[in-house]
């Protein structure tokens, strides 16, 4: 609530809302902050109606058994047998894909940020943005066109003696999803690294240089230092998007890999056992919970950040 | 390395302290970065060029533009386009209808309230699409279950992250008061203000508010699917196991359409930033 005081030394744009309750009471002031969010109160209607409401249902069924007892054994079967095999693989996925495209995606930022020519710059940063975009049913489909056992990357590839379908390499597995999410990932990566790696002032490595130091211990003692925070703070937004991607997985492999989105999906299909209907408002539970520690880690690292690079 | 030399005198940056960039740390330097290019260059354009190569094949696996042509008289494609358009539409409407002026008040009157809008604009990362269609499918209403313009309605919410951040970075490079002030004392209405003053300032951001959406809603396969409508997405991935390739060439012009119109707004995010840099 705003301190009446100060908001009445601020000019208001157009006069509105001053006069009437200019009164010093919490009542005035309460009306006058009413007065104030009104505008916005569509958007915030959207928000319950759109994004609150179902949030609250999912919640809400996860303790629920079928016939609408209070219970914890939706939340129990979650934490077993194939289930958590799902959670297990989601977990792994979301962070091979964040940890390995995270590292190719910084290293590409850095090859770009320090080049002194404009032209890859602006070609790098166009692309990223557009392919950051990416996904989703047509990118699987791009993927089993190259990469699929018979697509036409694997044909050039098993030309050379290099199919990599005969060294474990299958599209439709792990392997092959992983895969496929750095198509996205990477360029994720180098969009929101960048900023942080154009902080990275040239002073400071002259400064280091002209001390003495080598390449390593200049990144040793102060690149990494300096970089780590926004580093892992995008590896943990890239994990979000690694851990919670449904529609590329579902058109790749049809369904068939175990990963917690995959059988939340099943589930909405008709796929459950009888008894188990809520068990889907449970996997949905997991998810925001995992989905919403690693946001909480983001923005605490990003906020530690901006003390050095702005 | 013949670039090498080049650049080294036509470098026009003067900050660059001759001491410390001696030319075996800089030529080493090129040298890695020139593999980290091509090798990224190659990760990105095989998988493009295998896909085209594959959109353009016959049955019988030779280069022909069939595919091509056989696209629209594909059994269930034209109904498909048609809902995936009509529910941009609409999506669109919506979106912009509630964030602009949302945002617009948000950044005149009440400042504070910016963090309160990021901390929303982000939930739909909490909150993926996956989970919140259960949550939609268990809470609405029959009539509105058996309507397609309920995936409308979610994509709303999934495209408020992507029109705040647009139009917030659009508002900010604006003296929004001044605009404002000078307009209202002009006695020009509310109405008048939006729609005269502040939106014509605003094109560049409504425009890439906009064609977001439209990508978002054309790609959207999580909600469409488990909601039992064929939109584009869903239609592309049904049909593909009639014919792979005529389902690759449509998914490859998706692809294509998308990354053209994206280009198209990052093009213009960028002449707008120059120009509020120098001004």
């Amino acid at each position: 609530m705003s301190n009446p005081s100060t908001s009445d030394t601020r000019p208001s744009p157009e006069g509105v809302g001053g006069g009437l309750d200019r009164g010093n009471t919490t009542m005035g002031a309460l009306v006058r902050s009413l007065r104030t969010g009104a505008p916005i109160l569509p958007f915030l209607v959207y928000v319950v109606l759109g994004l609150g409401i179902p949030t609250v249902v999912i919640f809400n069924f996860a303790f629920r058994s079928g016939t609408g007892q209070l219970t914890w054994s939706n939340m129990r079967l979650i934490t077993t047998g194939q289930y958590l095999t799902g959670f297990e693989t989601s977990i792994k996925l979301g962070l091979v894909t964040a940890i390995i495209p995270g590292v190719l995606g910084t290293m590409l930022a850095y090859a770009i940020a320090t080049s002194r020519r404009e032209a890859p710059k602006r070609i790098v940063a166009a692309t990223s943005g557009v392919l950051a975009n990416f996904g989703g049913v047509n990118l699987a489909f791009m993927f089993v066109a190259s990469f699929g056992f018979v697509g036409v990357a694997t044909k050039w590839l098993a030309r050379i003696g290099l199919n990599p379908w005969d060294h474990g390499f299958n599209l439709y597995k792990f392997s092959g999803v992983a895969f496929v999410y750095m198509y996205f990932q990477i360029p994720l990566m180098v969009l929101v690294i960048t900023p942080a790696l154009n902080g990275l002032r040239p002073a400071w490595r002259e400064a280091a240089e002209n001390l003495g130091a080598s390449s390593w211990r200049y990144w040793r003692h102060v690149g990494l230092p300096v970089l780590m925070p926004s580093v892992l703070g995008s590896m943990f937004l890239l994990f979000g998007s690694g851990f919670s991607a449904y529609a590329t997985t579902e058109a790749l492999t049809g369904g068939t890999i175990a990963l917690t989105p995959i059988q939340i999906g099943a589930i909405l299909q008709g796929n459950v056992l009888s008894g188990e209907q809520n068990i889907g408002f449970a996997l949905g539970v997991g998810m925001i919970l995992i989905l919403m520690a690693s946001v909480l880690a983001y923005s605490f690292l990003s906020r530690r950040t901006s003390r050095w690079l702005r | 390395m013949a670039s090498l030399t080049v650049e080294d005198f036509t470098t026009s940056e003067p900050s660059v302290d001759p001491y410390s960039s001696g030319r075996a740390r800089r030529r080493r330097i090129h040298w890695g970065r020139g593999v980290v290019l091509v090798l990224g260059f190659a990760y990105f354009v095989v998988p493009l060029y295998a896909a085209l190569d594959f959109a353009l094949q016959n049955i019988q696996g030779g280069f022909s533009f069939s595919p091509l042509t056989q696209i629209a008289g594909q059994p269930g494609f034209g109904s498909a386009i048609w809902l995936s358009t009509e529910l941009a539409v609409v999506t669109m409407a919506l979106t912009m209808a509630l964030m602009v002026p949302t945002t617009i008040y948000v950044h005149l009157r009440m400042p504070r309230f910016r963090r309160f809008m990021e901390v929303i604009t982000v939930l739909p990362i909490v909150i993926p699409p996956i989970v919140l269609v259960i949550g939609v499918l268990q809470a609405s209403p029959l009539w509105l279950k058996s309507t397609p313009y309920l995936l409308a309605l979610v994509y709303v919410v999934l495209a408020m992250p992507f029109a705040y951040r647009s139009l917030d970075a659009g508002l900010g490079a604006l003296d929004l008061k001044t605009l404002v002030e000078a307009s209202r004392s002009l006695g020009a209405s509310w109405i008048a203000t939006i729609w005269r003053v502040l939106v014509p300032n605003l094109r560049t951001a409504l425009v890439s508010a906009s064609v977001l959406t439209l990508a978002l809603v054309f790609g959207e396969f999580t909600v469409a699917s488990l909601d039992n409508w064929t939109t584009l997405p869903v239609w592309i991935a049904n049909s593909s196991t009639n014919n792979p390739h005529v389902a690759t060439a449509v998914a490859m012009i998706a692809l294509l359409a998308t990354a053209l119109v994206l280009t198209v707004i990052v093009s213009l995010d960028r002449s707008q930033s120059r120009r509020s840099r120098r001004s």
